[in-house]
């Protein structure tokens, strides 16, 4: 195993301590494991809260600050947070005007930011959570725990939390929420598995000149396996299976997302193909995210995540937003 | 009749057979889920025998909830949750007894194996748990020998789950390509049952 750890029981704690020397902007607390922004709670503002495994980066910690989450909860490598944190970072961010929950939709999350709900409810913070699920390549959800959450919680966190910095109030920021991922939906590629620092080897095994369609961001094998496609075959794919599920109504916001491995020279290339795709199917692109932000360690391969949006929600896209991985307006 | 120490020495002798099997366990989930299964159960249960030696909880209802409670606070991923759940309800079930009968440890556990049904929405033949938990909960009777046939029943029903399709959790996403391998969440489950039967034997 090649990477740049100690060992694999401190990467988290290590990860968050170097974390908390480049953004004195924030309040690292290692040892429980939540990141919050250094000035709340906000008097006046809901704060939004979320979390999930490590080895996401810049997901979730990355989105703290002014105009995104109030708070983070990383958890172990790939491996939901514990409750505890999530009430701690409840606490810390509530400036009595409620919190609220945004949760990627894999059942460790889910029980997890559930049980966590409950208990910080016993503390008297009002709460509500929002569930993101906007992976396509999960279709018959009677069988399986529901589509995954995956691009379209940076769109999520990034829109509800321009609201929650407006001052709206807790059930406004949860209609939005819930609105976002209502109109936004994902398709993933991988053409490499990504290393678990527990494993220290490949999570699967990916024959040389194939790649895995569909996959999520834990480094589990996708639905479908081909021989290796070009990047103008692979936009086509991932462009159709994210429109056919939801039929263009209205411009979108374009998010073209590395899984880690994946070098800028490459998803810029994949991005003029996915622009091609879109402009060839008659949907205007009001703006476009390229870079790794919903990683899966060092997975090579992409995600493609397309958000519906109107007026309110571009203007909240547009709004002012200063954290570590998003930056911009202000 | 089973007293605290004799819950203090089965959580324990899960816990040595959780860190025996690490890393099975975490290959087990490396095949279908995200190849950390092992880690995160031996971190909740180097928690659950830290508690017990602290807090020496003085009856079998205490030392299970106490042991569920650190698993929720220390595994995360669903194993926390469920597993938490699974042994907080049980002990909840057995009350405050200073001593239970295996019979009424069976009720209790059946009880515990039903909350882990609901939390998780999940049935036999999901490929979950519940494979090995529900046939070992079904064996158990009034007598301490029947862990045994508790335990045989949690092996039987875990590598029955190799031809399995999964339906919930993250190895449901897969399809049918989670045929052909064990689950480890019910390795680890026939796993907590033999540290039962080690115990009683």
């Amino acid at each position: 195993m090649r990477m740049l750890i100690n060992v694999p029981e401190t990467v988290v704690a290590d990860a968050l301590r170097g974390m908390a020397a480049a953004h004195p902007e924030l309040s690292v607390d290692v040892e429980n494991r939540v990141i919050v922004r250094r000035d709340a709670p906000v008097a006046g503002k809901v704060g939004l809260v979320s979390g999930g495994g490590s080895g996401h980066e810049p997901l979730h910690g990355g989105f703290v600050g002014p105009g995104m989450l109030a708070a983070a909860c990383p958890g172990e490598v790939f491996t939901s947070p514990v409750p505890d944190q999530m009430v701690r970072a409840a606490a810390a961010v509530d400036s009595g005007e409620g919190v609220l929950f945004v949760v990627k939709n894999y059942t460790g999350d889910v029980l997890n930011f559930d049980m966590a709900a409950e208990l910080a409810e016993d503390e008297g913070v009002r709460l509500a959570k929002v569930l993101v699920n906007d992976d396509v390549a999960v279709t018959d959800s009677l069988y399986t725990a529901g589509r995954r959450g995956t691009g379209a919680t940076l769109f999520v966190e990034k829109i509800a939390g321009a609201a929650a910095e407006e001052g709206a109030p807790l059930e406004r920021v949860e209609s939005i929420a819930r609105q976002v991922n209502e109109n936004s939906r994902s398709f993933g590629v991988a053409l490499s598995a990504s290393t678990t620092p527990a494993k220290g080897s490949p999570t699967f095994d990916l024959p040389p000149g194939e790649l895995e369609l569909g996959i999520g961001i834990h480094g589990e094998p996708g639905r479908e396996r081909r021989p290796m496609m070009t990047s103008r075959e692979i936009a086509d794919f991932a462009v159709n299976a994210v429109l056919e599920d939801l039929p263009p109504t209205s411009p979108v916001i374009v998010l073209v997302n590395g899984m880690g491995a994946t070098p800028l020279l490459e998803l810029y290339g994949f991005n003029a193909e996915v622009q091609r795709v879109l402009s060839e199917r008659r949907v205007p692109v009001v703006r476009t995210l390229v870079g790794n932000y919903v990683t899966s360690l060092d997975m090579a391969g992409c995600s493609v995540t397309l958000c519906q949006v109107d007026e309110e929600l571009l203007r909240l896209w547009d709004a002012p937003v200063e954290t570590p991985a998003l930056r911009w307006g202000r | 009749m089973l007293d605290a120490e004799f819950f203090r020495r089965w959580l324990t002798a899960a816990a040595a057979r959780v860190d025996r099997e690490a890393d099975r366990l975490t290959e087990l989930d490396s095949a279908i889920g995200d190849a950390d299964h092992g880690t995160n159960m031996q971190r909740g249960f180097t928690a659950v025998t830290a508690a017990l030696d602290k807090e020496s909880p003085q009856t079998p209802g205490a030392a299970l909830t106490l042991a569920g409670r650190q698993l929720i606070s220390t595994v995360g991923g669903a194993s926390g949750p469920l597993y938490g759940t699974l042994l907080r309800r049980t002990g909840k079930a057995l009350g405050d007894d200073a001593e239970v009968t295996p019979c009424q440890l069976a009720d209790a556990l059946r009880t515990g194996v039903a909350a882990v049904a609901q939390l998780g929405g999940a049935k036999a033949g999901d490929k979950t748990m519940l494979d090995a938990l529900e046939p070992a909960v079904a064996a158990l009777g009034d007598s301490t020998e029947s862990f045994a046939a508790a335990r045989e029943a949690a092996e039987a029903g875990a590598l029955a789950t190799v031809p399995l399709q999964a339906r919930k959790g993250r190895a449901s996403y897969l399809g049918e390509r989670s045929i052909g391998h064990q689950d480890p969440g019910a390795t680890s489950s026939a796993l907590l049952i033999a540290a039962l039967a080690e115990v009683a034997g």
